[in-house]
């Protein structure tokens, strides 16, 4: 079956891989530090940004594809401003589909990691001070570690939402095969014109393979960590 | 060890005000913090390691300030070099036990360093567990990790708080041999709270009795413990601690023969090796008197005494103090037996205790000093 696929299909799902792994690999670290901030801080405004961070969970795709547009399009005020200074564009580049698919899965991935943070045990991060560590070491050999089995599920509910990814993406970089098409909107191309359904098919069950190896691929990780904390 | 702890703390929403005032210093290698819960131990513990920071004061340790509220100094918990025992562990569940045992040596500066990892787990017995997750271990077993780990960070001092508490009668039998192993062969001052006058009276040399954030009573552990009249009146469990040397083993009667100058003492089989120094704690109202032959009863241990004071405790209990060649021992008598005994300071008595009344938890080895 696989042979079948047409050189455009393959760009898609090539696309499709690149953009999940990068908005998921961009947005961790920021991910990380929000989450410990709601977590952990008590600062004024800190509703706000729970809130902020988790617009784009409530708000309609589209609509946050056209703010993207508005914002980080070539004569908004944030890409006019990326491209004259750094000669980076988003809009309508692969770039641009990574920035939406990284807001779009960044509440699902602070979430996670923020459940996580909450279960830790603080005496242990004293314990950690009483033998000698500070406030960094603490976090990178003591809480950091704790917080893996959230940092997974937030990285492949993240990356998950990423590959299926369609509104905010089509709105802001659109549908330009080997350019900015994906998966999801390539089978939308195809159920547009006569005679797509069998690409459409195709990719349907590429989809559906991607989906169920990533879950595999979670759920054996999620529980090798667990063994590795629990068992003997 | 000199350690000097002078603070205020508000403590919970309603902002209960919590004062506690201590100065202690201790030649001892273990010195007991001892009172009952709320009496301010772990607010103590917590503020000396630097857990938790008082709203007003000062605590130094050996001349060292760890912090000073009008100075301005709070010297972090990582920086002052305290080990700390939990009462619940807290191992890191995500580290092998090996691993959670040298946790804190990279962070001590290599000068600063003592006591090896072989001959720490040798001394708590842990050989066997280092390749293991803590969340395969029996309590006893986190406890002597843990134990481990602290010493493993080469600390100034070694800080227990109820390290004991979590565990059941048998483990806790199981542990204090090993904690009068750290006493007597590592070279750290060790602080240990409890409200478990059995530990206390086996492990420490010095008692501190916190009493509503006050140090009520200060010195060695019999001054402390075999105290006053009010100790019993309170319903604490009064006592004194006597030491003795193992005569003989009687294996078939599951007694063991104590030698002590004032006559023999037969206690509840203990596992020592015969001539070995013990200390066994006994409670005032464990003790009877006889004046002159007490005739055929069953009790087996005879010490002959004298009186030296008379205290009267809340009705009916009077605290008669003894001189047992050279050992001071405490009977909890009724105002009734003193009068009919005819008890004065200077009566010659024997006092009479039951050997089934020794707690084999309270019997341990004498505290031997090894380190010159």
């Amino acid at each position: 079956m696989l042979d079948a696929l047409t050189p455009a299909e393959w760009e898609a799902i090539r696309l499709s891989l690149r953009i999940a792994g990068f908005a998921v690999v961009a947005s961790l670290p920021l991910a990380i530090a929000i989450a410990f901030l709601l977590a952990r801080g008590r600062f004024p405004g800190r509703t706000l940004v729970d809130g902020l961070v988790h617009m784009p969970l409530v708000m309609p795709p589209v609509v946050t594809g056209y703010l993207l547009l508005l914002l980080f399009g070539r004569r908004g005020p944030i890409g006019e401003f990326l491209e004259e200074t750094f000669g980076i564009v988003l809009a309508f580049r692969w770039t641009g589909a990574a920035l939406a698919s990284a807001i779009m899965g960044f509440p699902l991935m602070v979430r996670a990691i923020r459940l996580s943070i909450e279960t830790i045990d603080g005496r242990l991060e004293a314990a950690a001070s009483t033998l000698g560590a500070n406030r960094i070491a603490v976090f990178t050999t003591i809480t950091l570690p704790l917080m893996l089995p959230g940092i997974l599920a937030g990285m492949v509910l993240s990356f998950a939402r990423a590959l299926g990814e369609f509104g905010a993406t089509i709105t802001f970089v659109g549908n330009i095969p080997g350019l900015t098409q994906t998966i999801p909107t390539a089978i939308y191309t195809y159920t547009q014109v006569p005679g797509g359904e069998i690409g459409a098919l195709r990719l349907t069950a590429i989809a559906l393979v991607m989906a169920l190896a990533a879950l595999i691929a979670s759920d054996a990780l999620a529980r090798r960590v667990s063994r590795r904390m629990l068992g003997q | 060890m000199s350690l000097r702890v002078h603070v205020e703390k508000k403590l919970g929403p309603a902002g209960a005000g919590f004062a506690l005032d201590a100065e202690f210093t201790s030649q001892g290698r273990i010195t007991a913090l001892f009172g009952r819960s709320g009496a301010g131990k772990s607010t103590l513990v917590d503020s000396i390691a630097g857990l938790l920071r008082p709203d007003r004061g000062a605590i130094s340790l050996d001349g060292v300030t760890l912090f000073d509220s009008a100075a301005g100094i709070d010297l972090p918990a990582h920086r002052r070099r305290i080990g700390y025992v939990f009462q619940e562990g807290r191992l890191f569940p995500h580290l092998s036990v090996r691993r959670n045992l040298l946790y804190g040596r990279r962070f001590t500066a290599k000068p600063d360093r003592w006591g090896q990892l072989d001959e720490i787990v040798a001394l708590l017995g842990i050989g066997a567990l280092l390749g293991r997750r803590p969340a395969g271990l029996s309590g006893g077993e986190k406890q002597r990790v843990a134990i481990g780990r602290a010493l493993l960070s080469s600390p100034r001092i070694l800080l227990m708080d109820e390290p004991l508490a979590a565990l059941d009668r048998e483990r806790k039998a199981d542990i204090l041999p090993y904690i009068e192993q750290l006493r007597d062969h590592m070279r750290v001052p060790i602080v240990y709270v409890s409200h478990a006058v059995d530990e206390v009276s086996r492990l420490a040399d010095t008692v501190v009795l916190l009493e509503d954030g006050k140090v009520a009573a200060l010195g060695p552990v019999n001054d402390v413990l075999g105290a006053s009249a009010e100790f019993i009146a309170e319903g604490a469990e009064a006592g004194i601690v006597v030491s003795a040397g193992i005569a003989r083993h009687d294996q078939a009667n599951g007694i063991t023969h104590l030698a002590h100058a004032a006559g023999d003492l037969s206690v509840p089989l203990v596992a020592l090796p015969i001539g070995e120094p013990v200390r066994l704690r006994i409670r005032a109202r464990d003790v009877a008197l006889a004046v002159g032959d007490p005739g055929r009863v069953s009790i087996r241990n005879r010490l002959a005494g004298t009186v030296v004071a008379i205290t009267e405790g809340s009705p009916p209990s009077v605290a008669v103090r003894l001189d047992i060649a050279g050992d001071p021992l405490i009977a909890s008598v009724t105002r009734d037996a003193v009068r009919d005994l005819d008890l004065k300071i200077g009566s010659t008595v024997t006092a009479l205790i039951k050997s089934a009344a020794f707690d084999p938890l309270s019997l341990g080895k004498e505290s031997v000093d090894s380190q010159g």
